[in-house]
């Protein structure tokens, strides 16, 4: 049986009717079609489809969408700081080549987005602990791990 | 790569939740935080047919302290366990363990009463649970019961919970004086579950001598397995390097016995497990000695 839904994404709300079974990924990308989450492996290893649920970067293909009923989504789409305006941390990727092929990169900006609001200037091994939960085939993570460490800084500066 | 259909309720409550449960008797599956249940049932592994999800039972989020220890509701995420200070000051094993589950993004979503009950060899909190002598407490509409951790796990994936029962919370009690502990455990990568883990508690006597100590293994049996002949080794005796090597030796070659997967097989697995062992039980008795009742 459907389930009608409302949820706020990237600060926009939308009424859904679903089926329980539909994860939040598939909602994201199949109803209201933002692609940008990614779906690597849909069991919790890879960390692509990784968005905000009330701020706390969760996996997007382990919970239905149902369970995100009156809650606050954020993904990827809502980062930007306007039109053609990156978001800080996306800057960080930017220059400092932190992607190539980009299909983890999603995931990873929106595992960044909290852990640098707590940890502002974060170690490089609590950089490497919180890139453990995203897997990247492309890069090596040595350009992710400076990539991070710029877009902290950018952010840092900004705020000084 | 889609789980097949299910009847979903959300209750509020924990009678609600209890009711639902014996009227579907073992055709419901109970949705804790979905990091172990979700992932198998996108494989079709489990196909359930209806999911009683508890995130709405405000009821079962808690961490407290009572007379005797900490008490956890059965839905705190373990990502709370990991920040608690409270944590941190009354079961401290508990608290340097939790980094070592899975990832951050993981840990945000995963519950402390859904890694217990889910009973995952390679799991972290099983074995602290036994380490720690919690104990679990259970209820159906009908009974409630205590279980301690040592009687709860049975096999593999299989805890002493009958289907129309649930975890509700655990209590893991305050360590005597004289206590100190210690886990580790080795993975291919950090958050990968463990080829091989475990955590001690050592208790010394005010003369120095062990008094009481137990230690754990994750990942080399068919639950948590606990080294009891090397416990029984070190009962009695003055914690030497000696006396460590020779019970992390039994733990490795008499207390357990591993099955191989691709990662590792039974000859790896016991080697790490005898590294480990002595790390741990080193750990724990130099914290015991800290604490020093002597
Ligand atoms: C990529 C990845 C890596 C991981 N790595 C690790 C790791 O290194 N170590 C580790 O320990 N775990 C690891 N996990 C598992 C994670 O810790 C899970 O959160 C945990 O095992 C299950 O908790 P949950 O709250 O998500 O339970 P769920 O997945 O919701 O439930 C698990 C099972 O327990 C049952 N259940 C849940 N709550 C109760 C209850 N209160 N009473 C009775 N039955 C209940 C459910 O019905 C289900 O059968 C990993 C998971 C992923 C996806
Ligand atoms: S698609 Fe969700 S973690 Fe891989
Ligand atoms: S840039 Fe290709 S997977 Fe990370």
């Amino acid at each position: 049986m459907d389930l009608t839904i409302t949820v706020k994404v990237n600060g926009r709300e939308y009424e859904r009717s679903v089926e329980p079974r539909l994860l939040l990924s598939d909602f994201l990308r199949h109803e209201i079609g933002l692609t940008g989450t990614h779906v690597g492996c849909e069991h919790g290893v890879c960390g692509a489809c990784t968005v905000l649920v009330d701020n706390e970067a969760v996996r997007s293909c382990l919970l239905f969408a149902v369970q995100t009923n009156g809650r606050e989504v954020s993904t990827v789409e809502g980062l930007d700081a306007g039109p053609q305006q990156l978001h800080l941390i996306q800057h960080g990727f930017w220059e400092a080549h932190g992607l190539q092929c980009g299909f983890c990169t999603p995931g990873i900006l929106m595992s960044l987005v909290p852990f640098l609001e707590q940890n502002p200037d974060p170690s490089e091994k609590e950089i490497r602990d919180l890139l453990s939960g995203n897997l990247c085939r492309c890069t090596g993570y040595q350009k992710i791990v400076e990539a991070v460490q710029l877009g902290a800084k950018l952010i840092q500066e900004k705020s000084s | 790569m889609k789980p097949a259909a299910f009847e979903y309720s959300a209750p509020s409550t924990l009678d609600e939740a209890l009711s639902l449960l014996g009227d579907y008797g073992g055709d419901a599956k109970l949705l804790a935080g979905g990091q172990s249940l979700v992932p198998t049932m996108n494989f079709r592994l489990a196909q359930p047919a209806a999911l009683i999800d508890l995130n709405g039972i405000d009821d079962l989020f808690f961490i407290r302290e009572d007379g005797s220890g900490l008490r956890c509701g059965a839905m705190t995420r373990q990502r709370s366990v990991e920040r608690s200070a409270l944590v941190q000051r009354v079961a401290p094993l508990l608290h340097e363990a939790m980094p070592h589950i899975a990832h951050s993004q993981i840990r945000n979503r995963g519950t402390i009463g859904g890694s217990l009950a889910h009973a995952d060899p390679a799991a972290e909190l099983p074995a602290l649970a036994v380490a720690l002598d919690a104990r679990m407490y259970v209820r159906s509409v009908t009974d409630a019961r205590w279980v301690a951790a040592r009687d709860f796990y049975v096999g593999l994936f299989t805890t002493a919970m009958l289907p129309e029962e649930m975890l509700v919370e655990v209590a893991f009690p305050t360590l005597p004086p004289g206590s100190g502990w210690g886990f580790d455990e080795v993975a291919r990568q950090h958050g990968n579950y463990a080829l091989c883990g475990a955590a001690a508690v050592v208790c010394l006597d005010s003369g120095g001598a062990v008094e009481n100590a137990r230690l754990v293994f994750l990942s080399v049996g068919e639950g948590p397995v606990e080294a009891k002949r090397a416990a029984e080794l070190l009962v009695g005796e003055r914690p030497t390097q000696t006396a460590i090597r020779a019970a992390a030796d039994t733990a490795a070659m008499h207390d357990i016995d591993p099955v191989g997967d691709i990662h590792a097989g039974p000859a790896f697995r016991r080697h790490l497990s005898r590294v480990i062992a002595e790390r741990v039980l080193s750990k724990a008795i130099k914290k015991a000695t800290e604490a020093g009742r002597h």
